[in-house]
Formats: structure tokens, C-alpha cells, sequence
């Protein structure tokens, strides 16, 4: 996994590629620990992401826990595979997808 | 097409998740199967052996078996996860509720749901000192 981030003023983007598992997972989230703090607008880029597995939907959760209390939080370029896993989980629900 | 009968048997820690991939993907390499079916298979090995690294052995790691049958008629992939650990089944636990808002929703639980979900069927049972859980998947 690679994570690509952009933070611009109070907009942090995070564009990720490859696979989100149990593995790299972790890595993801304490990228995000350190720059969320004082972001009004945070998305995630998955155009180059490859696979995300239950570890990856736990970090996405609790990023959209931390953003409904500081600003709006969304997912652009998602392909099918990965819509799919957020239809099956309910994530299309709590998460916004463009 | 050749039919697949392979095992791989390992310390069950999650740093060997990336040798249980190469060896899924080794076993499904001359089948020409859809990203998607792809990542169902990969998705519930990766839950069910992370579950079986962190759950079935408490003091020091043990071993975990898999073995992969690819079939033609019906076309198929079984996959027989064992490991000696304490007696455990995952099928057991009460789904989450997937409608519930992102407040209400607990971090984590989704595993297992996820591979009941993408299997096309999921067995559990404890056999000679034995957790076996069986998933397969019309390919």
C-alpha cells in the first residue's frame, strides 16, 4: 500500500493504492492520527486501491466517527469490487461515496 | 483443466498472511476467475486466518493448516482452515447490524459477516482436537 497525502488549508486528501489489509492497515490509520487533527474536509481517494479487507473498513469507520464530530468526510473514485464490500456492509449508508 | 488439491501448513501470525495470499493465488493461477470472485476468496482467507493469529492460540503461536481443492465439475474452490487452538466458532456470533448509523456502529466485528456474506458456503465444526472451518466458492 502507498498512501499519497494533500493537505491544503483545513482539506486533507488522502489518495491510497494497493491493497488496505491486515498488514498495512495500521499504517494507514496513524497516517490519518497525525494529520487529523483541525481538518474540516477529509477524503479519500481510491482510485488505485486494489483490495480492502475488514481491517481497512475498520479504519475507514473510525475516521467517519472522528469526521461527523469535525467537519464532512468523503470517498471519491471508488471502483466496483470495493463498492460492492460497502453495499454488503452497509457502508454505502454511513459513508458519502462521489 | 487440472484439478488442485494443495496444503501449506504455518505458524498461525499474521506475518505469514502475506505467504497464505501467495499460496491462495498459486492454487487459482490457471482459472480464469473475475476481480471480483478474486477478492471474495482473498477477502475470507485473509479474515479467517487473521482470526485464527489472534484468537485460537493464547500463550504461545501454533499451527494453522490450510488446504485448497479446486474443482472443475462443479467448478470450485474449497478451502479447509484447521488449527488445534481453543475450541471456537466464528459462525456462532450474532451478525452486526449493518443499518445502524456510523455513531451507533462498533469498530470491527464485520470479519466473519463479510465471509458468510462472499462464500457460497461456510462450515464450522470442531473435530479430533480440531477448529475446521470450510468455506467454498462456485468459481
Amino acid at each position: 500500500m502507498k498512501i499519497n497525502k494533500n493537505k491544503n488549508g483545513t482539506k486533507l486528501t488522502f489518495e491510497i493504492a494497493g491493497r488496505v489489509d491486515t498488514s498495512t492497515a495500521p499504517q494507514l490509520e496513524s497516517a490519518i492520527k497525525e494529520e487529523i487533527s483541525g481538518v474540516k474536509e477529509l477524503v479519500f481517494d481510491m482510485d488505485k486501491v486494489e483490495y480492502i479487507s475488514s481491517a481497512g473498513l475498520r479504519v475507514l469507520l473510525s475516521s467517519q466517527k472522528t469526521m461527523n464530530n469535525q467537519g464532512t468526510m468523503k470517498l471519491i473514485n471508488v471502483n466496483d469490487e470495493i463498492m460492492e464490500i460497502f453495499e454488503v456492509t452497509g457502508f454505502t449508508d454511513i459513508l458519502t461515496i462521489e | 483443466m487440472a484439478e488442485i488439491n494443495n496444503s501449506l501448513v504455518l505458524d498461525a501470525a499474521t506475518d505469514n498472511l502475506q505467504q497464505v495470499m501467495s499460496f491462495i493465488e498459486d492454487c487459482l493461477k490457471d482459472r480464469d476467475i473475475s476481480p471480483k470472485t478474486e477478492m471474495h476468496i482473498n477477502m475470507s482467507v485473509e479474515e479467517i486466518f487473521v482470526n485464527i493469529a489472534h484468537y485460537a492460540y493464547t500463550e504461545k503461536t501454533g499451527k494453522a493448516t490450510i488446504n485448497v481443492s479446486v474443482t472443475d465439475d462443479p467448478a470450485a474452490i474449497t478451502i479447509i482452515f484447521k488449527d488445534s487452538g481453543i475450541p471456537y466458532d466464528p459462525l456462532a456470533k450474532k451478525d452486526p447490524d449493518v443499518t445502524l448509523s456510523a455513531k451507533e456502529r462498533k469498530i470491527g466485528g464485520l470479519g466473519i459477516y463479510l465471509v458468510k456474506k462472499m462464500m457460497d458456503e461456510v462450515v464450522y465444526k470442531y473435530e479430533n482436537g480440531q477448529n475446521v472451518l470450510i468455506i467454498k466458492k462456485h468459481l
